[in-house]
């Protein structure tokens, strides 16, 4: 039973490889020029049957196929039924659910068109990001430290935060000079209010003792506030910039398809107007992947700021 | 020798909401010795607490002067160092770190980095210098609040019920520690506790306290050599006349069987 375990994700392949090969094509088919879907099920095979072997004498690969293998199986049995559904039978209407051989062949053929997308979503995400969290915690550590600030901005920011940064879009495109600015300045707006609320509530949070013992350790008002406000309200200003991020790209996604001329989301919505659905499909996949390693880059960033406090919040 | 406190005529209220103004202290006047071990001693609400923030600089009072030296106290300075019975280590630095807090606040780190070593090394956390608070056990991590306090060198080490939540034995081996580095050296120590053997055990002399509103009702010289006995006559004597101040004895009854 173990021994069969081991081999699910490899032969739930080699199912799928076979009937993409044996089974015959649907009268609808669009032939394209490589068979994709079966070279990414050969890659896999190759990598699954590696991993499977060396389980047997490895212990770190035996315990992570015991409990990941069904998943896998699973996974690449539902992307062969996509498969038969798209490419064997031809149940759905093909130019919409184009087959995966040909949403594969986007991404490989048009590889160039699309990093260079991607450079320019990239450009635009991390200049409105790091502006806006900059723009975050400033904001936050202000109104969390002075009563003053907190009187003048917090109103600001219960009118101005919680209206969704896209709605500024008529506003922000006509009165930037360039498309980019206006759509990082959109992204910076998205970053900075869950940064700053989240920011500011953390600094609110600490315990007033912390700020008593260290004025009795001989810490002035600014060492206070950088040494123990903003280190005590890190596990907050973490949320804020998780929130922020989930914003961001939404934001950034939205400014693409209404006004920039560039980027990944302006070329899902220029391929959707051409009708060209797998190159859509391409671009989402491209998206999804990009963007769980952008938000795993940041749990594993908050892991490593925020090693002290093991077990005190899990999210 | 410095670190002497006098007390003049405080007095400290809290605003409650819609009721009247709880008198947290009500017209102390104390006066300590530089060098001496002082306990504050009496029953929750006796302003005890109150009276040692206010000699660290936390709050104002409402009405008259705490002087150190004679020096009119207006703010917390690291000269006046506060232990609470809850460590309030800073969770995000490791032993090290924590204790070495002060120095760098006051950025003396580089001239005294030996000085961490030497106080981690006095409350027996060497192997842990590099440990993060959540994985020291509750003793250790009050051993690590002393050392940070103690290596600034206050002239006053004013100390909130400090080995309240430890337990019984760890209790007694702070006990005879803190003993040890008063002797060593010569601070003031200003100590607020909950327990009578523990005043007694470690104090020059012992400030009773009651509550509403929070006063001063007796305070008592502990005429003991040095190491005491818990189970010497005269220190029992003396636990049951504080117990008696503090009104705990009660009527002594016949028993009215023995086992």
């Amino acid at each position: 039973m173990r021994q069969l375990v081991i081999w699910l994700p490899a032969l739930s392949l080699i199912f799928a490889m076979a009937v993409d090969v044996l089974v015959e094509n649907s009268s609808k088919y669009m032939l394209v020029k490589h068979s994709y879907f079966l070279y990414l099920l050969a890659v896999f095979f190759v990598v699954f049957t590696a991993i499977a072997i060396t389980s047997y004498f490895n212990d770190k690969a035996k315990s992570w196929l015991a409990e990941k293998s069904l998943f896998v199986a699973v996974t690449f049995l539902s992307l062969n039924i996509v498969n038969v559904v798209t490419k064997k039978l031809g149940l759905l209407p093909v130019i919409y659910f184009p087959s995966l051989d040909k949403i594969l062949g986007v991404i490989v053929e048009d590889r160039e068109f699309l990093v260079l997308c991607l450079a320019s979503s990239g450009k635009l995400l991390f200049t409105g990001y790091f502006f806006g969290a900059i723009a975050g915690f400033a904001t936050g550590i202000a109104i969390g430290f002075s009563k003053v600030a907190a009187y003048w901005v917090n109103p600001l920011i219960r009118v101005i935060g919680p209206i969704p940064a896209t709605a500024w879009i008529p506003l922000v495109l006509i009165s930037f000079p360039t498309t980019f600015s206006a759509s990082s300045f959109l992204i910076a707006l998205a970053v900075w209010f869950p940064t700053t609320v989240m920011t500011s509530s953390g600094i609110l949070n600490v315990q007033n003792a912390y700020f008593e013992v260290s004025s009795t350790l001989g810490a002035g008002k600014y060492y206070r506030i950088f040494k123990v406000g903003v280190p005590a309200s890190m596990p907050h200003m973490f949320i804020g910039l998780f929130n922020g991020t989930c914003a961001s790209f939404i934001t950034l996604m939205t400014a693409e398809m209404l006004g920039v001329r560039s980027g990944i989301g302006w070329y899902i919505n220029w391929q959707k107007e051409m009708m060209a659905y797998a190159n859509v499909y391409a671009g989402l996949i491209i998206i999804a992947v990009i963007f769980s390693i952008l938000i795993v880059l940041l749990f594993k960033l908050r892991d490593s700021v925020l090693v002290w406090q093991k077990g005190v919040i899990k999210w | 020798m410095v670190g002497a406190i006098k007390i003049e005529g405080v007095v400290k209220r809290f605003a409650q909401q819609g009721a009247e103004d709880i008198v947290a202290l009500n017209g102390i006047d104390l006066t300590i010795k530089a060098g001496e071990f002082i306990s504050f001693i009496g029953p929750s609400g006796c302003g005890k607490s109150t009276l040692l923030r206010l000699v660290a600089g936390l709050g104002e009072a409402d009405a008259g002067t705490l002087y150190i030296d004679n020096e009119e106290i207006r703010e917390p300075t690291y000269e006046r160092g506060l232990v609470f019975q809850n460590p309030m280590l800073f969770p995000w630095l490791n032993v090290h770190d924590n204790v070495a807090f002060g120095l760098r606040a006051r950025k003396v780190y580089k001239y005294n980095k030996a000085e961490v070593d030497k106080f981690i090394e006095l409350v027996g956390l060497s192997s842990f210098h590099k440990s993060y608070p959540h994985q020291l056990s509750g003793g250790m991590a009050q051993r690590a609040s002393l050392a940070r306090a103690l290596v600034n060198h206050p002239k006053v080490l004013l100390m909130d019920e400090p080995l309240g939540a430890l337990d019984a034995f760890t209790r007694m081996n702070m006990q005879d520690e803190l003993i040890r580095i008063w002797q060593e050296r010569q601070t003031t120590m200003a100590m607020v506790t909950h327990d009578v053997d523990e005043a007694i055990y470690l104090s020059d002399r012992i400030v009773v306290m009651t509550p509403r509103p929070g006063k001063i009702e007796s305070c008592i010289e502990v005429r003991l050599s040095r190491p005491r006995a818990r189970s010497n006559p005269e220190f029992l004597n003396l636990r049951s006349r504080i117990l008696r101040i503090l009104d705990f004895a009660g009527q002594v009854k016949e028993p009215n069987y023995y086992l």
